[in-house]
């Protein structure tokens, strides 16, 4: 079993779709690099941090990007967020079964600002276009860097999201929230608390992410396929959107008091909600299925 | 600008708008058109509540008025940094209301931004970002973040950031850079409501930014390298 959150970008590509079947569209040879970082003499990576291309899922052929959180932390700068574009634009023209995102990112790159939070809205854009175009998407949350900042609103606009119980999936990062707010507000090395609060097992008891798997590509993988056999209705409508409203209000409504992350798993009637970090991804979802919110 | 002020001159004819705990919903009236208008104020942050709020009003208006254009008001310092609105997944609340537009935009609706004071990062991608074409006042002040903040993050010196502010447009903060890099349509100078109309009149054509980017040389790759990966190319086109 090999680990996804330590494997790179491209093992991920390798070991979680059909081997040898990932075809990258402007490839590392392309040796497109970020007009940007060379004068604030931060390094550039010739795949500017993000491999898109077209693979093979179980046989099914499919729309893929992979996020390398080696390189800037995953972060969204203008060829990144282009590259992102281009292949989601691309499935509109050649329909594959699904695109499957594997984010990895801290959200905008500061280094190219203005260009970056630009780019992050064209991704998300083109997310819900292909999804118009009745072509599902799946997002996959389980490296170290976690998926934050836009790329974090980017995801929550996909046909459903896939994470581990490592992977972190939020708006803005602890630190920033810390040096904005106080270390009252949240401590951000308080490393069981961020986790409490941004991690996979969280985000499924709220029923921000579908399937919440072991840290293995293997568990991904499967967890893909299965999303892949279920994701019937892709687009947007009204009805579904006026359902999320109302789970949001109820959200918002019954929780929105509470402080500890812990009190709201015990007020979804979770037994021993302390225990929970401990417990194996299996047995988490074996306990918790049917006191989950049911958002989406 | 106040937005009483800044109202009464999209709106000449009159507007009937309320707000509530610093978001803006109501309507205006243009010629023989009802425009739907939705927007937040005080520079207030982008918390769950306030995403919510402004996702009920857009829901409600195609629900109850299809077609009706959507004016999206900007005024905010951004996302709103607190554990509370983390733990409750603030990421989900901004992405239903960026998708409360496009469910807008796609049943329809011409959907117009107008930044009339501050647009800032996760604030201003689910609003003004997300509509068919976003304009701007030219005091309006967009950006990521302040440059100390992004000095402290990047580890650039911040006197770097400032010189590299003064003629590149990724960096300096402001409408006219994000004009050239294509995230604004144009900036409104004068007559607001003259301008609203010609908004208006519009047809949504799809995401230009990238396109407008390059011809406006703000952001020269972002538009080559959707061609290439669009025409199976491995080189971008000169």
């Amino acid at each position: 079993m090999s680990s996804y959150l330590e494997s790179t970008a491209r093992e991920r590509l390798a070991r979680l779709f059909d081997a040898g079947s990932f075809q990258e569209f402007l490839p590392p040879s392309s040796r497109i690099v970020s007009p940007h970082l060379g004068q604030l003499n931060a390094p550039v990576a010739f795949d500017d941090g993000v491999a898109v291309g077209r693979a093979l899922l179980d046989n099914r052929p499919v729309f893929v990007a992979a996020q390398e959180g080696g390189f800037m932390g995953g972060a969204v700068g203008e060829v990144h967020g282009a590259k992102l574009v281009g292949m989601l634009r691309r499935a509109i023209l050649k329909a594959p079964d699904a695109v499957v995102l594997l984010l990895e990112t801290g959200g905008v790159r500061l280094h190219e600002a203005n260009a970056g939070l630009i780019a992050v809205s064209e991704v998300m854009r083109a997310v819900l276009d292909v999804r118009a175009a009745g072509i599902p998407v799946i997002a996959l949350v389980g490296g170290a860097n976690g998926c934050f900042g836009g790329m974090g609103i980017v995801a929550r606009c996909t046909n459903a999201v896939i994470m581990s119980e490592e992977g972190r999936l939020a708006m803005s990062g602890p630190e920033v929230i810390e040096t904005a707010s106080g270390v009252e507000e949240f401590d951000a090395r308080d490393r069981a608390l961020v986790w409490r609060t941004t991690g996979g097992k969280h985000r499924y008891l709220l029923g921000d992410c579908q399937a919440l798997v072991a840290d293995s590509i293997d568990d991904f993988r499967a967890a893909a396929i299965a999303q892949l056999e279920t994701t019937i209705s892709p687009a947007l409508t009204l009805d579904a959107l006026e359902q999320e409203q109302a789970l949001l209000a109820a959200r918002l409504e019954n929780f929105g008091h509470v402080r500890e992350p812990y009190d709201l798993w015990r007020t979804l009637g979770v037994p021993d909600p302390e225990a929970l970090p401990l417990l194996e991804a299996e047995a988490f979802v074996a306990l918790v299925d049917s006191h989950r919110l049911g958002a989406r | 600008m106040d937005w009483h002020t800044l109202t009464a001159a999209l709106f000449p004819q009159g507007a009937s708008i309320v707000e509530a705990h610093q978001v803006l919903t109501g309507e205006g009236t243009v010629g023989d058109t009802t425009i739907a208008v939705v927007g937040t104020t005080g520079h207030t942050p982008i918390g769950v509540d306030v995403a919510l709020a402004q996702a009920r009003f857009i829901l409600q208006t195609v629900r109850e008025h299809p077609g009706r254009p959507i004016l999206i008001l900007v005024d905010t310092q951004g996302q709103r940094l607190r554990h509370r609105d983390e733990m409750l997944g603030i990421n989900a609340f901004m992405a239903h209301l960026g998708k409360c537009v496009e469910l807008a935009r796609r049943s329809g609706h011409r959907i117009v931004a107008l930044v009339y004071d501050q647009a800032l990062s996760g604030g201003f991608i689910t609003s003004g970002l997300m509509a068919d074409a976003c304009y701007a006042l030219p005091h309006a002040t967009i950006r990521v973040m302040g440059l100390p903040a992004m000095a402290r993050i990047t580890k650039v010196p911040e006197e770097r950031l400032t010189e590299l502010a003064v003629d590149n447009p990724v960096f300096a903060p402001g409408p006219e850079n994000y004009l050239l890099m294509g995230g604004i349509q144009e900036i409104w100078r004068d007559d607001l409501s003259a301008r609203l109309i010609e908004a208006l009149a519009l047809e949504s054509t799809g995401d230009v930014r990238p396109a407008l980017g390059l011809a406006r040389g703000g952001r020269v790759l972002s538009q080559r390298v959707i061609a290439a990966i669009l025409a199976g190319q491995d080189t971008l086109a000169p």
